[in-house]
């Protein structure tokens, strides 16, 4: 189960325990791993901890030989005249992150229920099958994707990619609704059906009030693919700027011709991150669990 | 062929109104409903416009205003083989795919192992590891183009700077921007992307080994290494198995990773950009399916007989 996996990784062991008698070679053990962590943690640190700096330094006062050094005073010249020109694309991608991952979470969560609960004859050959389609490129779809659009009337319009996250986003839902639901104990099931219950009245009443943290998992999980998302967004927009998102309009401010701007770049950048990160600080641990989930064999 | 069996038990049961409530809600009719609209859009849209791009691939629309679906036959990849470009592409891919596979692989194995039997302040570590998971690569994109800025020497600015402050500038190279490093060099934002993932990973692979097994190792006087060697790497190989297919399947669709850093220049050149400039600057459909045909083909090599096992160990479970 999803939340069984997830528990795994952040309850650490009893490490009080360990501590009780340390000799010579269990102190240098614990002083080298400390000492590699913190390296580790240097490295993993250092893109942020550049652009959060580089984006406190002003619009002038930002130079590359400079880049690892914290400023003297407090700047955020840049951040005024980046946030007019984000503006409008982060709305817009708020817009139809909200919608597809809504719309994604309900889907995920009826077809996990049915592939963890509701098993029929064939019922884990089509699950295999919808698997895949987590798995391919999607350059494989994306010229017949492009021309449906077109049909189907949403082409130009911002419900390409509400439609694109939706639909490529059934399978890993799909797959972390249904891991979690398979920890739900069928004694559960099997108790409102001899009671009478049918499937769909099961599903409303004992499934979805314990859905909860799925929910959580999954929407956090479409919400931060679907906002970092660049293949869809500039294949289906086109690089259009009525259509701008939040990582094609940056793509736009940082690309290859505006290199120069240094400190709206770092602050572009760090300002497109914010809703992801804030994300990650304050719901991590589901963030995790989508992680895993989507790893197959939770 | 399933429904209709289900049915027919449906109307057995319906002699007594007891039986027939069971049986009615045991039939798995309703679950198949239920992700039907589901299957449809996985057919259409998965299965069906991959159907659609292969059309594309053996069809003659070679620019902006060919309708021309006639069939060119095996044209388009035999053009794909003869073109530098492609070649190109592709070799860079498989240079990235070998480094960032073992260096992700290792980084995020260390990662696991310093952690693995729980430090103080391990949750920090932790979530630094794992944050680069959550930002868009365009946006850490312009940190890493400053990071792995070409300049040296004097002039050296980010990690060509580090490596010359602490005494390693010998090592201080034109990273990405080099026609024979620059593969490795894009690796290096990749393994820094995913090394979390993968501790993350194995940190659930670790503590999903009971620890007497461990215990009764060390009570036969097992050494530490040997444990690992013998005991707990061995029960690690699913998550092994695991590791190595995620990241053969993103490795072979890096798409924006690199477009963030270098956008489609030619000496970081991979099959996903190659292909974006060709149906974008190009407009040569037929050769853009190709490309991505290929790609496809090289990820569903790996990823179905995976499939396929994932499917067989779940059927022994049930």
């Amino acid at each position: 189960m999803s939340s069984d996996i997830a528990s795994r990784v952040t309850q650490s062991k009893d490490i009080s325990r360990n501590k009780k008698k340390l000799d010579g070679a269990g102190q240098f053990w614990l002083v080298f791993r400390y000492f590699a962590l913190g390296l580790l943690f240097i490295i993993a640190a250092l893109p942020i901890y550049i652009m959060v700096i580089n984006s406190i330094k002003g619009i002038t006062g930002v130079t590359q030989s400079a880049a690892f050094i914290p400023p003297t005073s407090l700047d955020f010249g840049a951040w005024g005249p980046t946030w007019e020109i984000l503006r409008e694309p982060m709305g817009r991608t708020l817009f139809f992150v909200l919608q597809s991952s809504i719309i994604s979470a309900v889907i995920g969560s009826i077809n996990g229920f049915v592939f963890a609960k509701w098993r029929f004859k064939g019922s884990t050959v089509i699950f295999t099958t919808f698997l895949f389609g987590m798995f391919i490129p999607y350059q494989a779809i994306m010229i017949p994707l492009t021309q449906f659009n077109k049909w189907a009337g949403i082409g130009g319009t911002i419900y390409v990619l509400v439609f694109a996250h939706v639909i490529y986003g059934i399978p890993i839902c799909t797959l972390i609704f249904r891991n979690y639901y398979q920890g739900i104990p069928n004694e559960l099931i099997e108790a409102a059906r001899v009671d009478g219950a049918s499937m769909v009245h099961i599903y409303r009443t004992i499934i979805l009030p314990l859905s909860i943290p799925g929910f959580v998992v999954v929407l956090i999980w479409q919400f931060t693919s679907a906002w970092n998302d660049f293949l869809f967004a500039i294949f289906l927009t086109g690089g259009s700027p009525k259509l701008a998102v939040a990582t094609t309009a940056l793509n736009f401010i940082t690309g290859s011709g505006n290199q120069v701007y240094y400190g709206n770049n770092m602050t572009a950048s760090l300002i497109v991150s914010i809703p992801t990160l804030l994300v990650y600080m304050f719901l991590g641990r589901y963030f995790l669990r989508g992680l895993l989930s989507g790893s197959l064999k939770g | 062929m399933a429904v209709k069996g289900s049915v027919k038990v449906e109307v057995k049961g319906s002699k007594t109104p007891k039986q027939s409530s069971r049986k009615r809600i045991q039939s798995p009719w309703g679950g198949f409903l239920f992700v039907l609209p589901s299957i449809i859009a996985m057919a259409i849209f998965v299965y069906g416009m991959i159907g659609w791009t292969l059309k594309f691939s053996f069809s003659n629309r070679t620019n902006a205003w060919s309708k021309d679906d006639s069939w060119a036959g095996l044209k388009n990849y035999t053009g794909l083989l003869a073109d530098p470009e492609f070649t190109h592409a592709f070799s860079n891919l498989i240079k990235f795919t070998l480094v960032f596979m073992i260096g992700t692989l290792i980084s995020g194995l260390i990662m696991a192992l310093l952690l693995e039997k729980g430090i103080k302040g391990e949750g920090l570590f932790r979530s630094i590891y794992l944050y680069p998971m959550a930002i868009s690569f365009i946006a850490m994109g312009t940190s890493w183009r400053w990071l792995m800025d070409s300049a040296q020497g004097e002039k050296a600015t980010g990690l060509n700077l580090i490596l010359n402050k602490v005494g390693l500038s010998s090592l201080e190279n034109s990273w990405y921007t080099s026609e024979k490093g620059s593969m490795y060099a894009m690796a290096l934002p990749a393994i820094w992307q995913m090394s979390g993932y993968v501790m993350a990973l194995f940190l659930a692979g670790f503590r999903g080994i009971p620890d007497d097994l461990r215990e009764a190792a060390r009570v036969d006087g097992a050494s530490e290494f040997k444990i690992y060697r013998h005991i707990l790497f061995p029960q690690l190989s699913p998550t092994f198995l695991t590791v190595l297919i995620i990241l053969g399947h993103i490795s072979m669709k890096v798409f924006d990773l690199i477009y963030g850093i270098s956008g489609k220049g030619y000496v970081t050149k991979v099959l996903a950009i190659y292909m974006w400039q060709v149906i974008f600057d190009f407009q040569n459909y037929a050769k853009g399916a190709a490309i991505a045909v290929v790609i496809l083909i090289l990820i569903a090599v790996v990823v179905i007989p995976y499939l396929i096992y994932v499917n067989k160990t779940e059927e022994a479970n049930k």
